[in-house]
C-alpha cells in the first residue's frame, strides 16, 4: 500500500537492452505518462531470461512480472527472442497449469521506436495485475527485507 | 529362467569374451524380492548374474555419463530414449555404447503389489508370462502382472528401444500415441483446486533431490539448487521454495524428459512428480511437435525455433 492509502502493484519488468529498454527510455523522453508500477531490470536480451528470474521475483514479493524484448526478427543477437518465445510459451502454460494466477507473468514485444506502445503495455499489464490484487501465491516472506510485503501492506 | 534373461547373458558373454565391451551394465537380482538392481559386469564368467524381469525399472542410461570405457548397455524403450538425448547433448558418444535392446512389456509397481497383499512380507516371487506368483510366510497369491504396471508403462508408446545394436527377444507392437487424458483432466479442474493439489504434493517434498539424482538427463556439474552465489532457490522445505524447485526441475527437462519415471520411483515421499513433467511433455508435443529421445537428428525444441511459433499469449496493446 502506498502512503496515500491505495494499493499499487509492484511489477518487475525485465527489458532487453536493445529494444524494450530503449522503448521505455523513449517513452520517458517523450513525456508519455504510464503507471509508476514497474521496476525495470535491464537484461542483454529477452533470451537471457531464465524462468528462475521470474519465479524468484514472485517469491520475493513482486505482484507481477513483465518480460519484454525485440519483435521477432529484430533481435540484436538475431535469434535470442525466438528462443525466448519458445521458453515463454512453455512457462506461461506450466504456470497456468499449476494454478498460478495467469496474468501475474506477462510477455510482450516492444521496439526501440515504440515509446507509446511501451506505455500502453505497462498500462495494460498494470490493469490486469491490479484486478488480481496483491500476489500471495509464491510470496516468500523476507522480514525486514526490501520485499517485506507484510511491512508494506 | 526367462528367454530374455538367457539372451541377455549370451549377448553379454560374447561381448566381454571378444573384448568388444569392457563393461556390461544390466540388472541382477536385488537382495529383496520385487527388486532388481543395476550391476556392472566386467568378466565373462560373471554374466550369469544378469537377469531381466518386471522389476528392471531403473533407467540405466543414468550410468553412462562421464564413463571412459566402452560400455554395453541393457536398454529398454525409455533407457534408449534417454540415451538418444544424451548422445544429442554430447554427453555420451554413440561409438562408446553397444546397445543391447530389450523390448519391454512394462514394469511392475512394487508399491501396488505390496498393497494388494496387505503389506505382508513377500519372500519369493516367480514370474511366468503374465502371471506373478507371490509367496509369503503364511500366504500364496497369484496376480496378473498387467494389472500392476506403473502408470507410465500403461501409457508408454515406446516399448521397443528406439536404437539398438543387438536385439534380444522380439519387437512388440506399439500401443499408439499417448492421449495425455490425465493432463487434460487435471487442467479441467478449477484453478484453486490445481493449486491446492500441487501445493499439497510439494508440501510432502523433503528436498532430498533423489528425483534429480535418479534422472538420466540431470547431469549438470552444478545444479541450480546447489548454487550459493547467487542462491536462486532457497534451501527450505517451505512451500514457495519447494514449488519453485519442482517447477524449475520440470522446466529444465522440457523437451528432454523421456517419461521414464525415474524421478517418481526414486521419491521417498511419494510426491506426484510426473504431474509437471507430463504437462510439459504434452505442451512440447502440441506446440513444437517434438518427442524427446526418438530421433538422433531432430534438434531439441528449446535449442531451435520456427518463425511462426505460437505467441498468442503475448500482451498486445
Amino acid at each position: 500500500m502506498t502512503e496515500c492509502g491505495t494499493w499499487e502493484p509492484k511489477i518487475v519488468a525485465f527489458l532487453c537492452n536493445w529494444c524494450s529498454y530503449a522503448g521505455a527510455d523513449l517513452a520517458g523522453i517523450s513525456r508519455i505518462q504510464y503507471p509508476p508500477t514497474i521496476r525495470i531490470i535491464r537484461v542483454p536480451c529477452s533470451g537471457r531470461i531464465d524462468p528462475l528470474f521470474i519465479l524468484a521475483s514472485l517469491q520475493k514479493g513482486a505482484d507481477g512480472v513483465l518480460v519484454s524484448g525485440c519483435h521477432p526478427g529484430e533481435c540484436h543477437y538475431l535469434t535470442g527472442n525466438y528462443s525466448a518465445r519458445r521458453k515463454f510459451a512453455l512457462l506461461k502454460s506450466l504456470l497456468e497449469y499449476v494454478g498460478l494466477e495467469e496474468d501475474r507473468v506477462q510477455f510482450s514485444w516492444v521496439s526501440a521506436s515504440e515509446g507509446a506502445r511501451f506505455a500502453k503495455v505497462v498500462e495494460k499489464v498494470t490493469a490486469r495485475i491490479k484486478a488480481l490484487g496483491p500476489a500471495k501465491q509464491l510470496v516468500k516472506d523476507v522480514p525486514g527485507g526490501s520485499f517485506d510485503v507484510a511491512a508494506h501492506s | 529362467m526367462s528367454r530374455l534373461t538367457r539372451e541377455i547373458r549370451e549377448a553379454a558373454r560374447t561381448l566381454l569374451r571378444d573384448k568388444q565391451a569392457q563393461v556390461v551394465i544390466g540388472f541382477e537380482e536385488g537382495s529383496l524380492p520385487l527388486r532388481s538392481r543395476p550391476c556392472f559386469i566386467r568378466k565373462a564368467e560373471d554374466v550369469d548374474r544378469l537377469v531381466w524381469n518386471s522389476f528392471s525399472e531403473i533407467n540405466l542410461a543414468r550410468y553412462l555419463t562421464k564413463r571412459k570405457e566402452k560400455v554395453a548397455l541393457v536398454t529398454k524403450g525409455c533407457d534408449s530414449r534417454a540415451l538418444v538425448e544424451l548422445i544429442k547433448e554430447n554427453q555420451v558418444s554413440r561409438d562408446q555404447v553397444i546397445v543391447i535392446g530389450v523390448p519391454c512389456e512394462g514394469m511392475i509397481d512394487r508399491a501396488r503389489v505390496e498393497a494388494e497383499v496387505g503389506h505382508k512380507t513377500i519372500v519369493e516371487v516367480k514370474e511366468t508370462e503374465n502371471r506373478l506368483a507371490l509367496k509369503g510366510r503364511a500366504f500364496e497369491k497369484v496376480l496378473d502382472r498387467r494389472e500392476f504396471l506403473y502408470e507410465r508403462c500403461k501409457t508408454c508408446d515406446h516399448r521397443n528401444p528406439v536404437l539398438y545394436d543387438m536385439l534380444v527377444g522380439q519387437l512388440l507392437e506399439e500401443k499408439g500415441q499417448d492421449a495425455f487424458s490425465d493432463v487434460e483432466a487435471f487442467n479441467a479442474l478449477d484453478r484453486e483446486k490445481r493449486w491446492a493439489y500441487l501445493t499439497e504434493e510439494a508440501g510432502k517434498c523433503i528436498r532430498c533431490y533423489a528425483c534429480r539424482n535418479a534422472c538420466p538427463l540431470c547431469y549438470c556439474p552444478e545444479c541450480f539448487v546447489d548454487t550459493s552465489q547467487p542462491q536462486w532457490v532457497g534451501k527450505s522445505t517451505g512451500l514457495s521454495d519447494t514449488l519453485v524447485f519442482h517447477l524449475v526441475r520440470a522446466f529444465h527437462l522440457a523437451g528432454r524428459c523421456v517419461a521414464c519415471g525415474a524421478c517418481e520411483q526414486a521419491c521417498p515421499m511419494g510426491v506426484d512428480i510426473r504431474k509437471l513433467n507430463r504437462k510439459l511433455l504434452k505442451d512440447v508435443k502440441a506446440l513444437f511437435n517434438y518427442e524427446a529421445g526418438v530421433s538422433l537428428e531432430e534438434a531439441n525444441p528449446l535449442a531451435t525455433f520456427s518463425a511462426d511459433d505460437p505467441e498468442q499469449f503475448m500482451v498486445n496493446p
